[in-house]
């Protein structure tokens, strides 16, 4: 008799996961889903749309992985410092007076280097494939 | 005019380049398609920072079977990267929005902008040339005065179309985040840009100033909880805008009300079931476009799984929703990893408000009609679109077993996503784009 029901039980405590689980994908799929993130990525925090989340969206701009490794710190105080930078531009551009003798006599250390001076990141010279004319 | 049958759509012009992924280039992503008001023109905007015009042919009484096809009409660079020093970020090129001027004159006139700055673009026909002018050669030398020993007067003479884009104006400096939207006011004076937190208004004639409308940057930063996701100027009433946040709120602001309308005049949001809430509920319910209806009764919403019709005089929920790909809602998990999640979607109008089309994976994009409540998936791609047959419409199969023609969920290509779609402001004529090709299809003749 007792064999019988420890026959049964185990039986009748399968059926019931299984339902639960189908409830539960079949219900709500969504949180199926986010088991399994959760399974995967153990460190997750609880939501996503934490201010964390949020600054690295507006740092790169689009949702994604943020490129540059900017310090918070300084993407918080980006008003205040682009202040400062305008302010130092600004000097920089008195202190480069146009040179009357060739480049040559510049001392190398003299010269302050300029963003205009960086390598420039080549144009898109070449014309979009879309102006090619139709295809068919 | 009206949907009458939606799976009639056929006669495809295709744009770009025609090789496999090794031969396409980033710069050649297609990242805007808009119509002009009058649907004779359609502009596209790419990765690159490129601007392509098509014209559509005018028809041709002698030949009626002629479709009005488009050409390409003209071809420019409208944005250049840049490289913002403080941030030591590369601000992209890539055009994200434009929005055509109504035309008031012979010239065209469009606004286009990256993440930073927009520019407003003058299209320009020139068709003829004078010749014989008294102080210069014919190919431009000064000539002598002394030489000149009799007058002439110059005479226009015809020569091949050259049509010539040239900037304007440029609206710079006053973002300090990635603009998602512009939209040109009804008044055809000002028109807004909207970033992540801010939305400026603009005087078309004046580049050195913008008023601030909106504002919802917080004290602390770390009080962030949502941001803007894209912005809209009523049709009609000049006073109107609308903004959608990434927490799937839209607000309608009046600004006459005050000059910084932080406080809505409406919001609309649809209540939430909070047991079926999960990590993914606000990704999801993320805006990714709004549209108001040309009639500027309603206006629509794209999410990553729905698009909603809202009647502006109703907040509490909207007056339909629009499954795109319910199917999906059981890869949240993968669609999450690789980031898919993420992307926007935009959607729009038929010019009589009575169908809806937004994209999808697969390059499938979805049409809703309105009033016989039928949809249907389409394709956008060479092997599906033969010149005179019709698309034929597509079938995802969410269940065990896969039925002839239709396609299983797992074998979805999510890198094709369309992800941008137009349709002519008054006939049944869309323009889809899928990566770096450009679908333009029309209705069959009935």
């Amino acid at each position: 008799m007792s064999q019988k029901q420890e026959e049964e039980n185990p039986a009748e405590e399968t059926g019931e996961e299984k339902q639960d689980t189908q409830e539960k994908e079949g219900l709500l799929p969504e949180r199926a889903e986010e088991a399994k993130l959760k399974a995967k990525y153990p460190s997750l925090g609880q939501k996503p749309g934490g201010s964390d989340f949020l600054m690295k969206r507006l740092q790169k701009g689009v949702w994604g992985i943020v490129s540059y490794p900017l310090s918070l710190d300084v993407l918080l105080c980006v008003d205040e410092i682009e202040g400062d930078y305008n302010m130092a531009k600004a000097k920089m551009k008195n202190k480069q007076l146009p040179s009357a003798g060739p480049d040559k006599n510049l001392v190398t250390g003299d010269h302050i280097p300029t963003p205009q001076d960086l390598p420039q990141r080549k144009s898109s010279l070449v014309t979009s494939k879309l102006a090619g004319g139709q295809v068919e | 005019g009206r949907v009458k049958e939606m799976n009639t759509y056929a006669w495809p012009t295709v744009f770009g380049g025609a090789g496999g992924e090794s031969e396409r280039t980033r710069a050649d992503i297609i990242s805007t398609v808009e119509f002009n008001y009058s649907g004779d023109l359609l502009a596209t905007g790419d990765k690159g920072g490129r601007v392509v015009i098509f014209q559509r042919e005018q028809e041709n009484k002698s030949r009626p079977h002629s479709r009005g096809e488009y050409n390409v009409y003209s071809t420019f660079q409208s944005h250049e990267p840049e490289f913002d020093y403080l941030k030591s970020l590369e601000i992209e090129e890539k055009i994200n929005k434009i929005r055509w001027l109504p035309q008031q004159n012979a010239a065209h006139f469009l606004l286009s902008t990256n993440d930073k700055t927009i520019k407003l673009w003058k299209i320009s026909e020139r068709d003829k040339r004078a010749e014989g002018y008294n102080l210069k050669d014919e190919d431009g030398r000064l000539r002598d005065p002394f030489r000149i020993t009799a007058l002439r007067v110059p005479i226009l003479k015809p020569m091949d179309l050259m049509v010539e884009a040239s900037p304007r104006r440029i609206f710079a400096n006053a973002h300090t985040y990635h603009i998602n939207s512009i939209s040109v006011n009804s008044d055809h004076e000002t028109y807004l840009s909207a970033d992540d937190l801010r939305i400026n208004l603009w005087h078309l004639e004046i580049t050195d100033r913008s008023f601030n409308i909106v504002d919802i940057k917080p004290a602390n930063m770390e009080e962030l909880t949502e941001v803007i996701t894209a912005a809209e100027f009523h049709p009609h009433q000049c006073n109107v805008f609308v903004y959608s946040s990434s927490k799937g709120t839209i607000r309608l602001c009046d600004m006459r009300s005050s000059a910084l309308c932080d406080r809505h005049s409406k919001f609309f949001e649809e209540p939430e079931d909070p047991s079926s809430r999960s990590f993914f509920s606000e990704i999801i319910s993320s805006i990714s476009d709004v549209k108001f209806s040309h009639s500027g009764r309603y206006m629509m919403t794209r999410d990553y799984l729905s698009v909603k019709v809202w009647d502006l005089n109703m907040e509490s929920r909207p007056v339909e929703t629009h499954q795109v790909h319910e199917y999906l809602r059981s890869k949240l998990c993968s669609l999450y990893e690789n980031d898919c999640i993420f992307d926007k979607f935009e959607c729009c109008w038929n010019g009589s408000d009575s169908a809806i089309m937004t994209g999808s994976y697969n390059n499938f994009f979805r049409m809703f009609d309105r009033d016989t409540r039928r949809d249907v998936t389409l394709e956008a791609s060479r092997e599906s679109s033969k010149p005179r047959a019709s698309l034929k419409p597509r079938k995802v199969c969410t269940g065990g077993k896969r039925k002839k023609d239709e396609i299983s969920v797992d074998s979805l290509d999510f890198n094709k996503k369309i992800l941008h779609t137009a349709w002519h402001p008054a006939d049944n004529v869309i323009a889809v784009a899928a990566t770096n090709n450009l679908y333009i299809f029309q209705d069959k003749i009935n």
